[in-house]
């Protein structure tokens, strides 16, 4: 399923520079073909949500993005309308290619889980009714739910340790709006964006 | 046929448009317009489409796939596809080429470190929703921590997580 030998993403690691966060130095801009190729394998990964599997390979194993900017994309990306991994792949392919490698991030995010999806829509009928199936699917799930987690924490972290004051509260009240009141996210966004900017910009000034 | 197909593409067209916040922010939307207004599916089928759309692995988008595969076919899951991801990709990628021309303006580190912030905020507000719809046993719960703990303290693939889940789940022990 790799499109590279294990390994592969640590030898391709800059060498000159010195790792100034503990993620490390970042890799050498990807080619329009390895976009294609990592970007396959993001999708290939991503069972239960494909965020978590996005940071895990553009930022933990392929070194294309640090940590803040993988956030920062993101954060960009959810306020535009349509999927946030589809609008991921384009700011990212854009990033290193222009249109073209938009393109080819794109492709390699949607082909593949576009033609397993139309089989397995195909095959449901014949074994959605075994019980052991179902409950691998549930024990799936749960892990989906905890990789989540984690992500959570880790995009977490390195914020709260650099802006306290003006990082936390906006999480957690972005947190209660949106998991505990379950406002639907539009008007969260519209309430919270605003407050956040002014937020950061005082404590910046 | 082109009329159904026309009547995917305009329906899917918009509801890509307004998508804010990714797909599942818009399949309630998907739901009463296929199921309730052109019957085109039962609540049973579409739940089934859902599922799929959820376990396998890539975006959680193509439920919009299944959804024009089941109304026409291979046509139908090409074009509810292309409208739901085509024109919204336009619109990011003009929206990046100018907030990177922008690089050195004075507004843009607040702004960014705000919506970063908001941005934690709600993939926090994910993982709760998430977690509270899916670990609903205690063996459940145990998997969600345990691959939380696996995945944050250590750099293993995740993927050791899932097959262990789906290994314990299959054997019925969750």
């Amino acid at each position: 399923m790799s499109p590279h030998p294990p390994g592969a993403e640590t030898r391709r690691v800059a060498g000159s520079e010195i790792p100034s966060d503990p993620e490390g130095a970042l890799a050498p801009p990807p080619s329009p073909a390895a976009l294609f190729l990592g970007f396959m394998r993001i999708a290939a990964l991503s069972f239960g949500g494909v965020l978590p599997w996005a940071r895990f390979v553009l930022v933990e194993r392929r070194r294309w993005l640090t940590g803040d900017e993988f956030t920062e994309t993101l954060a960009l990306c959810q306020l535009l309308p349509g999927p946030n991994i589809v609008n991921m792949s384009v700011a990212i392919g854009a990033r290193f290619h222009g249109a073209r490698g938009s393109l080819c991030a794109v492709l390699g995010l949607v082909l593949l889980p576009l033609v397993v999806v139309l089989l397995l829509a195909t095959a449901y009928d014949a074994f959605r009714d075994v019980p052991a199936v179902a409950r691998a699917l549930n024990g799936m799930a749960a892990a989906a739910a905890g990789l989540v987690i984690a992500m959570a924490a880790k995009m977490a972290w390195p914020m709260l340790r650099r802006r306290p004051w003006s990082a936390a509260p906006v999480m957690a009240l972005t947190f209660v709006l949106v998991a505990l009141v379950r406002l639907p996210l539009l008007p969260v966004v519209l309430i919270m964006a605003p407050i956040a900017v002014a937020a950061a910009w005082r404590v910046r000034a | 046929m082109t009329i159904l197909l026309g009547k995917l593409a305009w329906r899917f067209l918009l509801l890509g448009l307004v998508a804010i916040g990714g797909a599942n922010a818009v399949v309630p939307e998907v739901h009463r317009y296929v199921v309730e207004v052109e019957r085109w599916m039962t609540d049973g089928e579409f739940a089934a489409l859902f599922a799929i759309a959820n376990a396998a692995p890539g975006p959680n988008f193509l439920i919009v796939t299944l959804v024009g595969w089941h109304v026409a076919g291979i046509p139908g899951a090409i074009v509810t596809t292309v409208v739901t991801i085509g024109p919204t990709g336009l619109i990011v990628y003009g929206v990046f080429h100018l907030w990177n021309r922008m690089r050195n303006a004075p507004w843009r580190a607040p702004v960014q470190i705000g919506l970063s912030a908001v941005t934690v905020g709600l993939v926090a507000a994910t993982a709760w929703i998430l977690t509270l719809a899916t670990a609903t046993s205690l063996q459940l719960a145990a998997v969600a921590l345990a691959t939380a703990a696996v995945s944050y303290m250590t750099r293993l693939n995740p993927l050791w997580c899932f097959a262990g889940a789906a290994a314990l789940g299959g054997a019925g022990l969750l």
